[in-house]
């Protein structure tokens, strides 16, 4: 196992911030751990990473025990803060240079592995790191956390405040890092990069959720969903969530995702409730639930 | 080796693009020096001296003239009336008020003896004593010549006895407050700037993140900090080496020291204030708390340490505080060795003492620097 991960739990004062965590991950996948802010994750990444210690139980990284051999742990993982956290008055080079040097490396030694994304921001070499657009930091940041060649890569939230195309650009990286065998673990609140990963947890208020492959667990949503959709959003979903056999109401897009509580469910009913209501052009069709569906339905139990 | 090597080159890099911090780091701390030193006197000049004459005679004139031909007074006004002068002491026109009685001639040659008034302006206690010896010094001065000049022909058989005292300024012989000055100011310049630029350096990486990236790293800790800090000895020896210069060429402070003990001694003193600083750094998260604190430090450091007042005349639980100042024995070292040249075993108790404070303070720094927390 590249990460394992048992009975993990961490509290600041009276705020549980991780309870009862267990979870493997395997050599050379591809993990997402999906969560709302204040979930957790940055405490579990933290923990992982050697920069916390739990409370209880025992967690491993490459082999490595996270507290009796962090040292280890330090050489063989790379790790990319959610916040950037490189020098900004350093030049693009120079932060390459600094970390491969503290990591006992040289940018030459390990270029073949960095090739595909620092040749994006090679053209940008001698220009300070704090000038850099968002999308380039990032991978600027990437270049860093890969210069020293690790077996284990955590990504905290490597695309919160990133542009759509860059952020499809950092998974495609992502997916051909995965390719030469280095284990990722990744962090992200957005449900639709879930669907990218291997296998994702679903975490919340410290708590894991469930853990599965994205379609397995988009598989295991216990209810038809439907797509709903009416001249007048606002009023629809006060409609919905009135309606007496609702079981969940949440919009989505220029849907609202809507699931009923009988089994036996007519949406000619629900058509005609919705009529009562003076709403118009009213739609009602079947859908696939999303990871999102599912965490909310997880969320809600 | 390689790895602390290229942290010290990383760290000046970022000192010398920080384009707000440069001035800051060496043109500031000379602009003082140079103002400092000469502003920085205990001498009080210029004094606004008024009196009332209710006697007018040739004697009460005479002394009058002694206030005039001395360089420290300003005299300005004949007061009519003690009321008059009074008053123009509350607005602040006189600082130095004397008040000459009626039949102060006659009194001086009948009794032998007669009263000054003399009132000081004490707002500012330091200057009050100062304007008092002054006044003291020139009555004595005017009473010595006038015993001689009263004396009457029947007197002589009896000789004034006067003890008269001669002082010798040893090690500064015109009592030059430069000469010591200058030394101090040096030494609270390479304090001030190494502590704040090193408790301020670990912080700010701590603000930005880096630190959290670094500590992921197999980077040992003592490499880091070494490479840290190191910067800023060399920072500290070069501000030493620029107020010395400054010091030789503009104020022309005698040197009679080895030149070599004064960097032996202030490399060693540097060590002190960077584990300070680094100290600092450990239990601060921003660089404004680090700011504060180190400031907070420093200004007790600075008034304790003999610079500006003397150790001698504090009391004696402030005496005893003052052993824990570092910057009191960096003072004492540099004054010492640059005015009465001592030797390396005449410093050698304050040597030893910064010694062992920096091995403790360093001690602690390291122990309370953490990676995990």
């Amino acid at each position: 196992m590249s990460i394992s991960v048992s009975h993990i739990n961490k509290s600041y004062k009276t705020v549980k911030a991780l309870q009862d965590i267990s979870f493997e991950v395997k050599p050379g996948e591809l993990f997402g751990l999906i969560g709302p802010d204040g979930a957790g994750k940055t405490t579990l990444f933290r923990i992982l990473t050697t920069l916390l210690i739990a409370d209880e139980g025992k967690a491993t990284v490459a082999g490595f025990d996270v507290v009796t051999e962090y040292k280890n742990i330090r050489n063989s993982v790379g790790y990319m803060p959610g916040k950037f956290s490189l020098y900004q008055d350093l030049t693009v080079e120079e932060n390459l240079n600094f970390f491969a040097t503290i990591f006992g490396t040289t940018i030459e030694e390990n270029y073949e592995l960095i090739k595909d994304i620092y040749v994006q921001i090679e053209p940008f070499k001698d220009r300070r790191a704090g000038k850099l657009s968002g999308g380039m930091k990032q991978k600027l940041a990437l270049s860093c956390a890969l210069i020293h060649k690790p077996k284990v890569l955590f990504l905290d939230e490597p695309t919160t405040g990133v542009d759509p195309v860059s952020r499809k650009e950092f998974w495609e990286m992502l997916k051909r890092l995965q390719e030469k065998g280095i284990t990722i673990l990744v962090s992200t609140p957005y449900m639709d990069e879930a669907a990218l990963c291997d296998r994702i947890a679903l975490i919340q208020d410290g708590k894991i959720l469930e853990i599965d492959t994205p379609e397995a667990i988009v598989r295991h949503y216990p209810k038809p969903i439907y797509n709903v959709r009416a001249n007048n959003m606002y009023q629809l979903i006060n409609s919905l969530n009135t309606y007496e056999f609702n079981h969940s109401v949440y919009p989505f897009g220029e849907f609202v995702h809507y699931t009923d509580r009988r089994t036996d469910f007519n949406p000619k009913e629900l058509q005609a409730y919705l009529e009562s209501k003076n709403l118009l052009n009213i739609e009602i069709e079947k859908t696939k639930p999303t990871i999102e569906d599912t965490f909310m339905e997880l969320a809600k139990s | 080796m390689k790895t602390i090597l290229y942290i010290i080159q990383k760290e000046f890099k970022q000192i010398f693009r920080n384009k707000g911090m440069l001035p800051i780091i060496f043109v500031l701390p000379l602009l003082q020096l140079v103002i400092l030193s000469n502003a920085a006197t205990f001498e009080v000049k210029n004094i606004k001296f008024g009196y009332i004459d209710n006697d007018h005679t040739s004697t009460s004139r005479a002394l009058i003239e002694k206030f005039n031909a001395s360089t420290y007074f300003d005299v300005l006004t004949d007061f009519p009336s003690e009321n008059i002068g009074s008053a123009a002491m509350l607005q602040g026109e006189v600082d130095v008020l004397l008040e000459i009685p009626r039949h102060f001639e006659r009194d001086l040659q009948k009794e032998k003896r007669t009263n000054l008034g003399v009132t000081i302006n004490a707002i500012d206690g330091a200057a009050a004593g100062v304007e008092n010896v002054y006044v003291t010094q020139i009555v004595q001065n005017f009473n010595q010549h006038l015993k001689v000049d009263l004396m009457q022909i029947s007197d002589k058989q009896v000789q004034p006895v006067a003890i008269e005292t001669i002082p010798l300024f040893w090690y500064n012989e015109t009592l030059n407050y430069k000469t010591f000055m200058v030394p101090g100011i040096l030494v609270l310049l390479v304090t001030m700037i190494t502590l704040f630029l090193s408790g301020m350096n670990i912080v700010r990486e701590k603000e930005i993140g880096t630190l959290e990236q670094i500590n992921v790293t197999p980077i040992k800790k003592s490499q880091f900090i070494i490479g840290k800090l190191f910067p800023f000895w060399v920072l500290g020896l070069g501000l030493l080496t620029i107020g010395l210069i400054i010091a030789k060429l503009i104020f022309d402070v005698p040197m009679v020291g080895s030149l070599v003990l004064m960097y032996f001694y202030t490399s060693i003193y540097i060590l002190v204030v960077l584990g300070i600083g680094l100290f600092i750094s450990n239990f601060t998260e921003t660089q404004q708390q680090a700011m504060f604190i180190a400031w907070f430090f420093t200004v007790i450091f600075i008034l304790m340490s003999g610079l500006f007042t003397p150790i001698e005349s504090m009391p004696e639980w402030a005496q005893i505080i003052t052993e824990f100042n570092p910057i009191k024995y960096f003072v004492e070292v540099m004054r010492m060795v640059m005015l009465k040249g001592s030797g390396f075993m005449d410093i050698l108790p304050q040597l030893l003492k910064t010694l062992l404070y920096a091995v403790i303070m360093n001690g602690l720094a390291v122990w309370s620097y953490r990676k995990t927390n």
